[in-house]
């Protein structure tokens, strides 16, 4: 059994401690909103936070995480909209098709964290996760604009 | 339609996934409310005026969802900001004769196929609203009028709104005679209106294909033959039949072989260990370089199929004072969705059931049947949003091979989900073609004849060889054709192709053929504007009196983007222009080149001319999407081949464009209001042409083999 902090609540699971964070959060707690894109931390579709830093869950083995806070995009606001980082992706119609943009809003929200006012370069360095629809443009809007 | 009201409504969706609203204050589900109406197919009223729209193409990040709610809500005169949309499943439509029409989303159609039937269908949706309010009130419906969700009759000073009338509305005759609106009446249609199916999107709740969960479910993982058109031979089930989790080892017919266990995790890393045997059918030696070599046999191949003549190109071309000649070429593409490839499927001995993101309902429907043996009104698709589809998702070898696995696991449904490594290496690739373009100009640098010579795969002839036109492929001559060539001025041309088709599997990839003709006439009439000695903008215009929406748009984004103005020391300019999937485009690219010959792209402008803009601002979203996945294909897109099969297993060798890549891009829309052109596509054209030329006025290099990763833009 293993014992993680998950969006506030404490889960166990009977998982094998090599199993990459992102499984046990989408097949074992069944939180489907963190999305497998490529399996070696290239594309960030899996980005979620421990201990408020972005990481790339498809590639955190679950027995690493210990007591670290593990926030999904199910738990960075109470109603899925209020962070300021959802809100200025509603406010610029962000997504198109919208499978990285989970990823994409926990990169930005952790980014946002530790830099508020980012520059476009660090924009650049932070937002390394791939949308094959092209909203990097809107992306880079909306951190501006949630960065106010 | 004989189904029970009630139950007909909740058969026509997926069920609750695909729901989606405009006014967020709305629970995103139709709770159990009063029994709301039909007004025809295509639009639902509830008794609290909510409206439901109902969409028969696929969403899948395109918007297009949005833009037919537009177009049914303006002419029902409907409260925008009180409208949904909802997805028709495809059995729903096969068992209403297809009422919907087509469902199959790709060609940038879905809105400029659907234009007419759509609107008429909003419009007889308002007419049945009026009609029931006139029949109340006793009045003529001539002197009622509709706005905003509300029927009005002003002499009486009366009014009532959709939700009180849609009962009675429902109960009526649909119209078919009805007229739909001029564009000056429109109100929703051309409007910048957000679009429906965000909100989901944000906060992880929305469903795709990859989230299906249903009771009892086993979750599988594939291996195909890695050489095309090879086979399965053996593999040693006991090898990892202790696995933790696995249940089942199974063929998947006879190419592949699935791992089917309790987690999707547990399926895919048994799967690595599984022993497999493989018959290469005899393409184990093919490579790029082979391949390559056998496409350049084409070039100056006697026998071509012809797409486009006019005067003798040949003989101009050999008394001309000058003659220019250049060969370009283009790699295999993979489409890599942000999705990987995944369809859920449920058969029992007479039935199957698919969860499927598809861009081809109607397609996944008979690919379902058909795998499953089974009658296809014994057959339900319940299409899931997409993760990206680009082409990819028309094909439905995802789905035949679902179905084909839990087949064998009857009553059971299994979710069959490929990594990224079985996505990139078992696509419908983007195909390779090379282009060999021959030109004469007279001693005054006039344009005297053109010859181009593509040669390469065909789709037509890997999907659908019966449909070729006396063995030609049309679709390859995507650009130039004489409907879309922009040069018609020139006084001798000849277009032609000769097929040279490989054992890798092509199909259509955003902008199809566009793509690499764009690059091929837009760098080439580039070189000839240099040759010439003139400005690559007045060369290019002096040939396009014939084309003028062409030259119009050509001449908008110049404007704008001040070509001919100065610019910062070491930023260069390059422009083109193309005429694709209905719509005219041109797009001019600022770069620099740094001595190391890094290229940097600060800008691009770009412009269309639709026809009509449904949605400006997912007009301005499209473009900017198009060009990031254009400018992915010009800097990293590669798909090599190696002993028969695809070199490139991820991201990390293949490489898409990030936001670091992402230049700036400004977009101009000039609809003329004369015709109905494509959005999704038609702008992807144009980023690569437009970008190759601006490094051209940077380098004095002229690139000609994509991509340009392999390439070294240091100044020659």
């Amino acid at each position: 059994m293993i014992t993680l902090q998950v969006n506030g609540q404490t889960r166990q699971v009977d998982v094998d401690p090599e199993t990459p964070l992102l499984w046990v959060i989408r097949e074992w707690l069944g939180m489907t909103g963190t999305k497998f894109g490529c399996g070696i931390a290239q594309c960030g579709a899996c980005s979620v936070h421990i201990d408020g830093e972005v990481m790339r869950a498809c590639s955190v083995p679950v027995g690493s995480v210990g007591t670290g806070k593990i926030t999904t995009i199910e738990g960075l606001s109470p109603d899925g909209l209020s962070h300021k980082v959802q809100q200025a992706w509603l406010a610029l119609d962000v997504p198109q098709c919208g499978y990285c943009q989970s990823g994409q809003i926990m990169a930005a929200a952790a980014l946002l964290a530790h830099t508020p006012k980012p520059t476009d370069a660090e924009i650049d360095e932070a937002m390394t996760n791939i949308c094959r629809c092209g909203t990097y443009n809107r992306i880079r809007a909306a951190i501006h604009s949630a960065a106010g | 339609m004989t189904l029970e009201r009630r139950g007909f409504l909740a058969s026509v969706t997926a069920g609750a996934f695909t729901l989606a609203w405009s006014g967020r204050a709305e629970a995103n589900a139709i709770t159990g409310d009063a029994a709301p109406s039909e007004l025809g197919i295509w639009a639902v009223v509830h008794p609290d005026d909510r409206i439901v729209v109902r969409i028969a193409r696929s969403e899948m990040g395109q918007g297009t969802a949005t833009g037919l709610a537009q177009l049914v809500a303006d002419e029902m005169d409907a409260d925008w900001t009180r409208v949904g949309i909802e997805f028709v499943a495809p059995h729903v439509n096969l068992a209403a004769k297809r009422a919907w029409g087509e469902m199959s989303t790709g060609g940038s159609r879905g809105i400029r196929a659907s234009v007419d039937y759509v609107r008429k269908g909003g419009a007889a949706a308002r007419a049945m609203l009026i009609q029931a309010a006139a029949a109340q009130w006793g009045v003529p419906a001539s002197e009622c009028t509709a706005s905003l969700s509300t029927v009005r009759h002003e002499k009486s000073a009366r009014w009532l709104r959709y939700g009180e009338l849609a009962a009675a509305a429902g109960k009526l005759p649909v119209p078919t005679d009805v007229a739909v609106k001029k564009p000056s009446e429109w109100t929703i249609i051309g409007k910048s209106v957000k679009r429906l199916d965000t909100v989901d999107k944000l906060s992880g709740r929305q469903m795709y294909g990859l989230d299906v969960q249903l009771p009892g479910m086993l979750n599988g993982a594939i291996a195909q033959c890695p050489v095309f058109g090879g086979k399965l031979v053996s593999f040693d089930a006991k090898a990892i039949a202790a696995m933790r989790g696995v249940r089942h080892v199974l063929a998947v017919g006879d190419t592949a072989v699935a791992v089917v266990a309790d987690k999707y995790y547990q399926a895919k890393t048994a799967l690595a260990k599984l022993p497999i045997v493989w018959d290469e059918a005899g393409h184990g030696n093919v490579s790029s370089a082979g391949i390559a070599t056998f496409v350049a046999s084409g070039l100056d191949a006697a026998e071509a199929g012809i797409g486009l003549r006019q005067g003798d190109a040949r003989a101009a071309i050999a008394t001309a004072a000058k003659k220019i000649e250049a060969t370009y070429g283009t790699p295999f593409l993979a489409h890599a969705t942000m999705e990987p490839m995944n369809c859920t499927a449920l058969v029992t001995a007479d039935s199957v059931e698919v969860w499927v993101p598809t861009q081809n309902g109607d397609a996944s429907l008979a690919a379902a049947a058909e795998a499953a043996g089974v009658k296809l009104d014994r057959a339900k698709v319940h299409k899931m949003l997409l993760g990206g589809g680009f082409g990819r998702r028309g094909q439905q070898d995802y789905t035949r091979l679902a179905v084909t696995l839990a087949k064998q696991i009857p009553g059971t449904p299994v979710k069959l989900v490929w990594t990224r490594e079985e996505d990139i290496q078992h696509d419908f690739y983007r195909p390779i073609t090379q282009c060999k373009l021959t030109a004469g100009l007279d001693a005054a640098g006039t344009l005297t004849g053109l010859h181009m010579r593509l040669s390469g795969q065909s789709i037509m002839a890997f999907a659908s060889p019966a449909t070729l036109e006396n063995g030609v492929d049309p679709r390859m001559f995507q650009s130039a054709s004489a409907e879309e060539f922009g040069y018609h001025a020139i006084p001798n041309l000849l277009i032609g192709h000769a097929m040279r088709n490989t054992h890798v599997p092509v199909g259509p990839w955003r902008g199809v053929n566009t793509n690499q003709n764009a690059i091929y006439i837009e760098c080439f009439i580039d070189e000839l504007a240099h040759a010439a000695g003139k400005d690559p903008l007045e060369f290019r215009r002096a040939l396009m009196g014939r084309n003028p929406k062409n030259r119009a748009i050509l001449e908008a984004v110049a404007a704008k983007a001040g070509w001919g103005t100065p610019l910062p020391a070491g930023v260069h300019r390059g422009l083109c222009q193309n005429h694709g999937y209905g719509s005219y485009v041109a797009c001019v690219a600022e770069v620099s080149v740094s001595a190391k010959g890094d290229l940097k792209i600060h800008r691009l402008v770009a412009g269309t001319n639709p026809g009509f803009a449904v949605n400006p601002q997912q007009i301005d979203a499209q473009i900017d999407g198009s060009f990031a996945y254009g400018l992915s294909a010009l800097l990293y897109g590669e798909i090599t081949i190696e002993k028969g099969r695809v070199a490139e297993g991820n991201f990390d060798t293949y490489q898409v464009a990030r936001m670091a890549d992402m230049p700036k891009v400004e977009t101009i829309i000039v609809p003329t209001g004369d015709f109905w052109g494509g959005v999704g596509e038609p702008t992807i054209a144009v980023a690569a042409p437009a970008v190759l030329n601006a490094i051209f006025a940077a380098t004095g290099k002229r690139i000609r083999q994509l991509p340009l990763k392999n390439q070294d833009l240091r100044r020659a």
